[in-house]
């Protein structure tokens, strides 16, 4: 049914259709709705058999749900920023363990400093962790990327994290269709698990391994993610044969024929860019662009055949290696390696600064005439930075820096973007 | 496209006011996105929130920077907070006041712009009067729908009584649609004056 939602309240209805066993979550910031309402419906009994698990941290939410994975249960928890860092361990025993919980990263930022705000430092900070991660356009394919995410773990047995834009995504209200309990039922039958605590049948999860077969495990994982690669796009297609929309799949091209300069992105500021592309289209312009839905495993394959005939990519980023350049940028410049193709990493919404329109039109004309760097920072305010280093150049005590950028920018309550 | 702010501060419904108004577009087949400024909500503090409605589906996700329409829910942001910014001269102004646009030294924009766009609205003490508490969206929302047209009235109330049910959501609407004859009938004024 078409309904008019906030993104988080409608992936809880997704969620909810998915039929989970375990809900686990630590209830206050950085959370969002989704627990929220999925406890609610625990608390109604509009999801039954379901048992709902207030845990007093991120580290126990992921840990209680490994260890309800492991008995055999269908679970699922969702965090962010911070709370993402604070179950990191866990986060790796997840994936090492094979255990098939899918997760939901409303994303942000990562502090110092403390920001709220959304960007994807905290989901690429666990992109090696060993979990498929799937990165939401909009909620419509959040929701619909949930339900296709239980069907990918436990085929796998291996646990996927759903990456939907904090704020951006979470906290808007948008036309989406709720799917129907019968199709879902259909297309997700109820988890058959490969390994499961069972008194009857006991086993132990979680062995050491020494160094005569630690790497043939992590080299087991690896042979998961590539398995993925085939099973993503087939899920996908099996899900728009019975829901009628296209959601989800490896990469998702717009726009590329006979473009001289492709964009790359991941998440929901693939919107944003389809509207410039579109606007510079109509002026004659060769551009279109690539969102990146899967980005572990990382389809280089994918990848590659959609960029090939480009001259240049413009690889736009919600996350900062410092020191380096962009996370995404590493994929994307792999999958084009021995092509001669000029990639530009665009480093860009960092800590909820707005992704505008005029910004990226004034970017991708800058890309056309080749006059962008290897590394770029949209929008970046070079007075704040320089006035910053030169008080560090002036004094040797000179303070600490956000607390000076703050005061050197006065109030900010006024500005809308 | 046609995209609103709204301005107010936390605490008065400013964000449930964007909802709604969204709802009500989604309830008269149209797309529309609504969505918050996205920063540590707190009572009193400025909040803005934002709406866009549209025939066709909406892929911009960037703050509502051009707005064709703007809301004030809280005449004391007035002159602390740019307001204006990037509204079109021919955008829609409604102001949450019982006082006149020159009364609240904001005669300038009766020469900027076309004075059918322009109304301010006695919002709070409407809802007073029909809901018993301070809480200004649902009136502003019912003014808006006869400020600019883009919204029906009739949509509006169904959106309402879908955010609040029972004597709440009833309150609302007797605010909404009190609001709606207030503006209709100063638009009828300003037009015959």
């Amino acid at each position: 049914m078409l309904q008019q939602l906030e993104g988080s309240r409608a992936i809880a209805q997704g969620i909810a259709l998915c039929k989970p066993e375990v809900v686990c979550a630590y209830p206050i910031t950085p959370q969002t709705h989704i627990v929220e309402a999925l406890a609610e419906m625990v608390r109604t009994g509009e999801l039954a058999n379901c048992e709902f698990i207030n845990v007093e941290s991120e580290f126990a939410a992921l840990s209680v749900a490994i260890g309800a994975s492991a008995a055999g249960a269908r679970s699922y928890t969702a965090t962010a920023s911070q709370g993402l860092l604070y179950m990191c361990e866990a986060v790796y025993n997840a994936a090492g363990l094979g255990l098939p919980i899918v997760m939901t990263i409303g994303n942000r930022a990562i502090g110092a400093p403390i920001n709220i705000w959304n960007d994807h430092s905290d989901s690429m900070a666990m992109r090696d962790a060993g979990w498929i991660q799937l990165y939401a356009e909009t909620n419509q394919e959040a929701l619909d990327l949930h339900i296709q995410a239980f069907k990918l773990a436990e085929a796998l047995s291996c646990p996927v994290m759903v990456c939907v834009d904090g704020f951006i995504l979470t906290h808007a209200y948008e036309r989406i269709e709720i799917p129907d309990k019968r199709d879902v039922d259909a297309f997700l039958p109820p988890y058959d698990p490969v390994q499961v605590l069972d008194c009857n049948d006991p086993v132990s999860i979680g062995a050491m391994v020494g160094p005569e077969a630690f790497a043939e495990v992590k080299y087991l994982q690896h042979r998961k993610q590539l398995r993925a690669l085939e099973l993503i796009p087939e899920i996908a297609s099996a899900f728009s044969a019975r829901f009628k929309r296209d959601s989800g799949g490896l990469v998702k091209p717009y726009r590329l024929e006979d473009a001289e300069t492709i964009v790359v992105a991941l998440g929901s500021m693939n919107g944003t860019i389809k509207d410039v592309i579109d606007e510079m289209r109509n002026e004659g312009h060769a551009m279109g662009s690539l969102a990146i839905v899967s980005f572990r495993p990382f389809p280089l394959d994918e990848v590659r055949a959609a960029l090939v005939d480009a001259k240049r990519i413009v690889i736009l980023e919600k996350s900062l290696s410092v020191g380096l350049g962009g996370p995404l940028s590493d994929g994307v410049r792999k999958s084009l390696s021995g092509t001669g193709i000029k990639g530009h990493t665009v480093i860009a919404g960092l800590g909820g600064r707005a992704i505008t329109r005029k910004s990226l039109m004034d970017l991708f004309v800058k890309a056309e005439k080749d006059e962008l760097e290897l590394l770029n920072f949209l929008d970046l305010d070079l007075d704040i930075v320089n006035g910053q280093l030169e008080r560090e150049k002036e004094t040797r005590r000179s303070g600490p820096v956000a607390e000076n950028v703050l005061k050197s920018i006065g109030t900010v309550a006024s500005r809308i973007a | 496209m046609f995209q609103v702010r709204i301005h107010g501060r936390g605490g008065q419904g400013v964000v449930t006011g964007a909802e709604m108004l969204s709802v009500a577009a989604f309830l008269e087949g149209k797309h529309s996105q609504a969505f918050p400024s996205f920063g540590s909500e707190r009572m009193g503090a400025p909040v803005v929130a934002f709406c866009r409605i549209s025939d066709h589906e909406i892929r911009l996700r960037e703050p509502v920077m051009e707005p064709d329409a703007l809301i004030v829910q809280d005449p004391t942001l007035l002159h602390q907070v740019d307001l204006f910014s990037g509204l079109s001269k021919s955008g829609f102004i409604l102001v949450n006041s019982g006082k006149s646009f020159a009364e609240l030294g904001l005669e300038s924009l009766l020469h900027t712009h076309p004075i059918n766009r322009l109304a301010t609205l006695p919002a709070t003490e409407i809802a007073l009067k029909h809901i018993g508490r301070p809480l200004p969206n649902a009136a502003l929302l019912g003014g808006f729908s006869a400020l600019s047209g883009e919204i029906g009235i009739d949509a509006l109330l169904e959106a309402i009584g879908d955010k609040f049910r029972g004597k709440t959501g009833m309150d609302n609407k007797d605010a909404a649609n009190a609001a709606f004859h207030l503006v209709q009938e100063k638009m009828r004024h300003a037009a015959t004056a």
